[in-house]
């Protein structure tokens, strides 16, 4: 067992056991989605035609919250010292983390969509893009939100303004992730031209995003 | 005995290097500020003379063509703000400049009000032009993210209280978002968008007639002048602050012993 596999061991099983473990982000997820008919009245067609939106919205909240505490929490009990003493180097040994979050917090949001879909009555080829562009999707908000996270080690405080920070640089997989799924739903546009923008957006955001963290956590003290 | 270089009285660095010495980088703002806000005021005078009274109308937009001398350069200062920024992030984590972090937070109330500035007569020229105060397209999207991005910044100085920790993290932060200022030039280009696609910085040169297109140039000076005289400015002040603040301490230490 490499000491990568063993801290993605280490992330996955401290992930599942503490604090509800990957269902509290789907809970988080289907609250959201249970406020929002409530608000905007029980419309069968205008919640099908928003349907995709409110899912990604619902998305990007859940996982920006679970991602608050991905540094800080090893921060706290000093095996973020020992972390980054490892021989590995520092951008692998942060996407090893983020791969564990997205297993335990990421994928099951992306389980979840088909089923919130249901109460939001989109239809199943609207459901099946919505699906396929947050599995795409769910991984870049991860990584963005890692230098988010990476920041907030720093802070102490953390919370609203971690979301804050990081909210504006996730609106482009916003953007694409809703434009893909209407366009599956019904638009002129086919849906692969939106969906391949933002499968490029993911696979920026694994350029870019442990570099930034890694800058951010080099430099906590 | 051999005489080392150690024992010889060390020149002064030039350039940018030079400047790290607070005291050295105060004594030429106070040179040269007073020269810097007379020329700002000056060519502010000419610039907006040239564009409210030489320069024409617009056949179909009439004076309400006149807003773009203040929206066009304030756009564009508000994005060589971020530059300016990511440039001293760059001096905080590269180079280590000592005086990058101050360059750096005081950059970001001026950018982030020469971007509220942009959104603001741009709004106001799109009411009578497009009908409407506000539409999502790209352009206006990205400047909106660009203004949130400010103000995101600004939180996170003002939410870490060691301010060499704060200097980091910002510069962080700005050079990851760096990203949204091609989004934002280039946004035009790559959407169908309700603004206007690039009419000055564009492959081919310029599209407007020089009649309007020198007192815009001219007003894009006096907006830069501005943006280095306030900046300037406001890194002497941040630098007395500073200092303010540890005499501060120094004297709570001293209470404190006694």
């Amino acid at each position: 067992m490499t000491g990568l596999g063993a801290l993605l061991l280490r992330d996955i099983r401290l992930a599942l056991r503490l604090g509800g473990g990957g269902w509290i982000g789907v809970l988080f997820f289907l609250i959201i989605i249970t406020l929002i008919p409530f608000a905007v009245g029980p419309d069968l067609a205008l919640l099908r035609r928003l349907g995709p939106a409110f899912l990604w919205i619902g998305a990007l909240l859940a996982s920006l919250l679970t991602l608050d505490r991905l540094f800080a929490a090893d921060h706290d009990d000093g095996s973020l010292d020992i972390i980054l003493m490892a021989p590995a180097p520092l951008e692998i040994v942060i996407v090893i983390k983020a791969l564990a979050h997205f297993l335990v917090n990421g994928l099951p949001l992306v389980v979840a969509a088909p089923v919130l879909g249901l109460l939001l009555n989109i239809e199943p080829p609207g459901m099946a893009a919505v699906t396929l562009t947050l599995m795409v999707g769910t991984p870049a908000l991860t990584l963005i939100g890692l230098v988010g996270a990476a920041l907030a080690v720093t802070l102490r405080r953390g919370g609203i303004l971690v979301a804050v920070l990081i909210l504006p640089l996730t609106i482009p997989v916003l953007i694409f992730g809703v434009t893909a799924s209407n366009a599956a739903m019904s638009g002129p546009v086919p849906f692969g031209t939106p969906f391949t923008i933002l499968c490029a957006l993911s696979l920026a955001s694994l350029a870019i995003g442990p570099f930034a963290a890694a800058a951010a956590l080099r430099n906590r003290e | 005995m051999l005489e080392t270089t150690s024992s010889l009285p060390k020149a002064a660095p030039s350039g940018l290097r030079g400047l790290a010495n607070p005291t050295r980088f105060l004594a030429l703002v106070d040179a040269t500020l007073p020269w810097l806000i007379g020329i700002t005021a000056l060519v502010f005078a000419f610039g907006l003379a040239q564009a409210l009274f030489v320069a024409p109308e617009d056949y179909q937009q009439g004076a309400t063509v006149k807003i773009m001398y203040l929206h066009v350069p304030s756009a564009w200062l508000s994005m060589m703000g971020w530059t300016v920024m990511s440039i001293a992030a760059l001096g905080t984590l590269v180079w280590r400049h000592p005086l990058a972090d101050v360059a750096a937070k005081t950059a970001a109330p001026i950018g982030a009000a020469l971007t509220f500035l942009c959104l603001v007569t741009g709004s106001l020229w799109g009411r009578p032009m497009w009908g409407t105060y506000w539409v999502w397209d790209a352009r206006l999207t990205s400047v909106l993210v660009l203004f949130l991005m400010y103000l995101g910044v600004i939180a996170l100085w003002h939410s870490v209280e060691d301010q060499a920790r704060a200097a980091r993290a910002a510069a962080v932060l700005t050079l990851v978002g760096a990203v949204n200022l091609p989004i934002i030039k280039f946004s035009v280009d790559w959407w169908n968008t309700l603004h206007q696609p690039a009419s000055v910085f564009r492959m081919g040169g310029p599209t407007i007639a020089p009649s309007i297109l020198i007192p815009l140039l001219i007003m894009a000076v006096a907006f830069t002048l501005l943006f280095f005289t306030l900046h300037l400015a406001a890194m002497r002040n941040e630098i007395l602050r500073r200092r303010v603040r540890s005499l501060l301490m120094q004297q709570a230490e001293a209470a404190q012993r006694d």
